[in-house]
């Protein structure tokens, strides 16, 4: 009975929405472009994808939205990007260095780094992400403290290193090491109901994706843009905050940032958005 | 009594609509007369005409946290044909007020660009003096959209 | 909070009369004053109250923000230029500070 009720709880939301939204839930047919470079937006699947086309979340946005990625002043974003910078070049920690002091400059070292991520990291034997890397260069190279979780400057610096495959296709290796597995176990959680609502990642990123929630229309969740500006909070929203996010809406309890789960859905989730231009910043509703 | 299907869907569309809304302190409105007041404080008591500016704003704001807001006002910007301010006004956000724009012949053209808070849908009026005095306006009502996911 | 950094959009070169496109972004929290903390207590409002653009001392362009204007404040404004010389951009914040810019143009 329970169940019911809560379905046709999300049924009259889907459908009240769609009532009084935009005309059309269809993604928009337009090129992004940043500055003059043209994004790749539309992808097609790589094999055992549930779509045919891999879509970035910027075609699901009003024009108005659109129109604040495609100049990197306007993009509200991008004065993180500009914070990133100055931490990579600000020496901490006891060995007197900073990110710029073994990888020079940001723009040649770390240029299509980012779109390899997350890689399999064998000292640990877990997949890496930015955040994490950042992390263990700080403990291990710099005898820096690491960030906490969204503290510091981890979304900044993030960001910045992101940033620099800006247009770059998304790829993952999926054979190095224990790669394969972890994925296996991301999908498990993107097809996991969680919460009062009982909702998964896939009930409204797969089966309702472009419909509208509400007054929100549904993109295939995609995370080739993040760290994202969003308007809503008006600030640099991470990854891990965003999964969080959106599993603390169903209404059920949350995993740790970085915990196994969490990783092992960015490995799966970055995997879905494989062929679509890193978009870091993106700028979202 | 029964509820009808209807009835229940409505119901539990609006338990959610609730939810999602309900941890948020919503702060009190002004009014349209707050509003108002504050545009005949601008002009000195002048009821604004229509024409000479307008106004640019979303029909849609898919956040009202950052709606993109402009206007241009029709003028030379020099000799007598100069605009001297341009007020926003919002008539439904906590405090009306979002910004008063001051210009001058080194301006070249009366219009800017910004982005504002909209706390609701609600009209967004934009008012310009004149050097001479005169005061025009212009009106459009911006919808603000509740979104489906806090995230 | 680090500091509000300011970034500004201004053409190098222009012919005399021209009227150029300036864009300015700053980042700041534009706290509204009505918002609350985790225990209810009001957050104090903290804004960036004034911008001004000026041209080598003359004033160009202002605006006296509210606490509608969207965190990280953006303007896009027109200026005519007839001479080279230096825009002068500054933001008051609500606390007193003030933060600047300068670009300089060159007008052929």
């Amino acid at each position: 009975m329970k169940k019911t009720v809560v379905i046709s709880a999300l049924a009259a939301a889907l459908t009240c929405a769609g009532a009084v939204g935009p005309a059309g839930a269809d993604p928009v047919d337009e090129q992004l472009t940043i500055d003059g470079e043209a994004m790749i937006t539309r992808a097609k699947a790589p094999e055992g994808h549930p779509f045919d086309e891999v879509l970035s979340g910027w075609l699901f946005r009003t024009v108005e939205t659109r129109a604040l990625e495609t100049d990197s002043f306007t993009n509200p974003g991008m004065l993180e990007v500009e914070t990133g910078e100055a931490l990579w070049n600000k020496v901490e920690g006891t060995a007197g260095k900073s990110c710029a002091s073994c990888h020079g400059d940001a723009a040649e070292s770390m240029k299509g780094v980012a779109a390899h991520y997350p890689k399999w990291d064998p000292e640990t034997k877990r997949p890496i992400n930015i955040e994490l890397q950042i992390n263990k260069c700080r403990e291990k190279n710099m005898g820096a403290e690491p960030y906490a979780f969204d503290k510091g400057g981890q979304k900044p610096l993030t960001a910045y290193i992101k940033h620099q495959s800006l247009g770059m296709p998304v790829s993952l290796d999926l054979s190095e090491g224990d790669m394969q597995s972890w994925w296996d176990k991301g999908k498990e959680r993107y097809y996991l109901r969680t919460g009062q609502l009982n909702l998964s990642c896939a009930s409204c990123h797969e089966v309702s994706m472009g419909k509208m929630i509400r007054a929100d229309h549904l993109s295939q969740g995609q995370i080739n843009g993040f760290p994202t500006y969003r308007l809503k909070q008006g600030h640099l929203i991470s990854v891990h905050n965003r999964f969080r996010g959106c599993i603390r809406d169903t209404r059920a309890s949350y995993p740790k940032a970085f915990s196994d789960e969490l990783m092992a859905l960015e490995v799966y989730v970055t995997w879905r958005g494989t062929g679509l231009s890193v978009e870091t910043p993106a700028v979202r509703q | 009594m029964r509820l009808t299907r209807r009835q229940a869907l409505g119901l539990s569309a609006g338990a959610i609509a609730f939810a999602a809304t309900g941890l948020r302190a919503v702060p009190a409105s002004a009014s349209p007369e707050d509003a108002q007041k504050r545009i005949m404080d601008f002009t000195g008591g002048k009821t604004p005409e229509s024409g000479k500016i307008t106004l640019n704003a979303p029909e849609i704001a898919e956040n009202g946290n950052t709606v993109p807001v402009s206007f241009e006002v029709e003028s030379a910007m020099g000799g007598d044909d100069l605009v001297d301010s341009v007020m926003i006004v919002a008539e439904a956000n906590p405090s009306p007020a979002v910004a008063t724009f001051h210009f001058t012949e080194l301006s070249g053209a009366a219009a800017a660009t910004t982005r504002m808070r909209l706390a609701k849908t609600q009209n967004v009026i934009a008012v310009a003096k004149m050097k001479d005095g005169s005061v025009y306006m212009d009106k459009k009502e911006v919808k603000v959209t509740i979104g489906g996911c806090g995230g | 909070m680090a500091a509000p950094k300011p970034r500004v959009k201004v053409p190098k070169t222009a012919s005399a009369g021209d009227i150029i496109t300036i864009k300015t972004l700053i980042s700041h929290t534009m706290e509204s004053g009505q918002r609350k903390d985790k225990d209810g207590k009001p957050i104090p409002r903290k804004i960036i109250n004034k911008f001004t653009c000026e041209f080598n001392g003359q004033k160009v362009f202002e605006c006296d923000l509210d606490p509608a204007i969207s965190a990280n404040p953006f303007f896009e404004f027109n200026a005519k230029v007839n001479e080279s010389g230096a825009f002068k951009f500054t933001w008051v914040d609500d606390d007193g500070s003030v933060y600047s810019s300068e670009s300089k143009i060159e007008v052929k």
